[in-house]
């Protein structure tokens, strides 16, 4: 039987097999460096993630403002939902990998999650800089005619429907990256986001500096979503670590906090 | 929705856990949990049977069920297999956005019937906007196998004529004269068994979510019988690359 071989197909990673072992790599090539041979040592972390989702290497200015944002992100804290995900693993003795897959099925959403990421570009990529665009767009969000996995957009992506105004650490982030930005788009995000603010009638959220971030370093929304996954990781990693050392007696459990609304109806 | 009343009860939305539900099997306090109301007898075989009959093949060449059996060669723990699998099932091709499409698309064809529209101006309506129709065409093969055992066991519960299972029918017939000759497969037929248990489009999704579970797991113990790492072994040349020439950093 002359059956067809079955190949994966990459246009990212290229292996040259061991002459002893065809299942052991000799060279592995990202895009055509050598990772083991040439990269390593002379790549950053930042710019080797670069590489690995455009293919190219980075500008000195893209490697600079992409570095910023993974820094920005790299902690929500342990108020934040995903962060919290993560802890709930960790405080219950929980393998590792549970705490980050928490962190991620938490961290994935439409309220500060990689989705909110994804939908804030969609709304970069609808209305680009026009004010007027934006505004409409912000007072009437776009819904979905067919049902989805996904729930119905709540609030406009990329702003805080909590907020009172802009977090302090959201405009420092905003205004460290517009430095920092060869493009276009996070500087008009700083110049018009009072405008921006009062049509969506809530604050600018880091999802929406980070969904900006990624218009400037020409991530399409698919990328974006998965880096922004990836890069909020390490927060999650060390706050589960850190309780699962305190234990679950040190862990808010909400004693008092659950009131039963549906009680026994009998 | 419910609590825990540490060493006395339980309250599983607003019905003690061991004085009422206690007889329920794990398929009716998982509807029940999701919907609210106790399903009957037939209910329960019924959504039972959708999962044994049509959600759990364990072949570990399905992209879900190779997740379960990749953690068993490389040694992960089994719960991680099944959570990873379980999450990859929400794909687009096949899982849980077909499923919840499906229903969505028949709940919306039933409204819009009965407003007045015909069924081919929707359908051609909705296949010019989204190009598929959820629940009509398979990639793989045409004749989906897991119709006729369903129908059996709906049949057999007197499950087989209700409106929406009509309407599921009604549609194929409508799709198999278009060009694309389109026949129904099983998300369409769940669906509609489903919804004519007034179950709601989300109902329907959340009640799916664990549905491919039971064929993860042979998958899983199966890697993890056979030596570590042996399962479907990719060699160095077994990757095409097709990508930037080499060069130096």
């Amino acid at each position: 039987m002359n059956e067809k071989r079955e190949l994966i197909h990459s246009q990212i990673w290229e292996e040259v097999a061991a002459p002893d072992n065809p299942f052991a790599a000799a060279a592995c090539y990202c895009s055509g460096y050598d990772v083991y041979g040439d990269l390593l040592g002379k790549a950053s972390w930042v710019e080797y993630l670069y590489l690995l989702f455009k293919r190219e290497r980075p500008s000195s200015a893209e490697a600079r403002l992409l570095e910023g944002l993974a820094v920005a992100i790299a902690n929500p804290g342990p108020r934040d939902h995903s962060i919290r995900a993560a802890m709930c693993a960790g405080v219950g003795g929980s393998t590792a990998a549970s705490s980050l897959m928490a962190a991620l099925a938490v961290g994935a959403g439409q309220l500060n999650g990689a989705r909110e990421v994804a939908l804030a570009m969609a709304s970069w990529q609808e209305c680009g800089k026009n004010l007027m665009a934006w505004q409409e767009r912000l007072q009437h969000l776009p819904q979905e005619e067919r049902a989805d996995v996904w729930l119905s957009l709540e609030h406009p992506p990329g702003f805080d429907p909590h907020g009172a105004s802009c977090a302090t650490p959201v405009q420092q982030t905003l205004a460290f990256l517009v430095k920092n930005s060869p493009g276009e788009t996070l500087p008009w995000l700083q110049t018009h986001r009072l405008e921006l603010e009062a049509a969506a009638n809530s604050p600018l959220a880091m999802t929406g500096v980070a969904a900006a971030a990624m218009i400037d370093l020409d991530f399409n929304m698919q990328q974006s979503e998965m880096l922004y996954l990836l890069l909020r990781l390490p927060g999650a990693a060390a706050h589960a670590l850190e309780q699962q050392a305190y234990g679950w007696r040190r862990y808010p459990f909400f004693s008092h906090g659950l009131e039963l609304s549906d009680e026994l109806q009998g | 929705m419910g609590a825990w009343f540490p060493g006395e009860r339980v309250v599983f939305r607003g019905k003690d856990l061991f004085k009422e539900l206690k007889d329920l099997p794990w398929m009716g306090l998982l509807l029940y949990g999701i919907t609210g109301r106790i399903p009957n007898g037939k209910q329960i075989r019924l959504f039972d049977g959708i999962w044994t009959l049509c959600t759990s093949y364990p072949d570990p060449r399905l992209w879900n069920n190779r997740v379960a059996a990749l953690a068993g060669t490389t040694r992960s723990t089994a719960a991680l297999a099944l959570s990873a699998g379980n999450a990859v099932s929400e794909a687009s091709i096949y899982g849980r956005r077909p499923d919840i499409r499906a229903i969505d698309f028949l709940l919306r064809v039933k409204c819009q019937l009965e407003a007045g529209a015909e069924i081919e101006e929707i359908v051609i309506k909705e296949l010019k906007k989204y190009k598929i129709i959820p629940g009509y065409g398979r990639p793989i093969t045409r004749k989906d196998e897991r119709i006729e055992p369903l129908l059996s066991l709906a049949e057999e519960i007197d499950f087989s004529h209700g409106p929406y299972v009509k309407l599921a029918f009604m549609i194929e017939e409508t799709l198999l004269q278009g060009r694309r000759r389109l026949h129904m497969n099983i998300a369409a037929l769940a669906a509609a068994l489903a919804a004519d248990q007034g179950l709601s489009c989300r109902e329907y999704y959340h009640y799916s979510i664990l549905s491919f579970s039971a064929g993860m797991l042979p998958c899983y113990v199966e890697a993890v019988r056979k030596p570590e790492g042996v399962f479907f072994p990719l060699s160095c040349d077994r990757i095409q690359y097709k990508g930037k020439p080499r060069r130096v950093w």
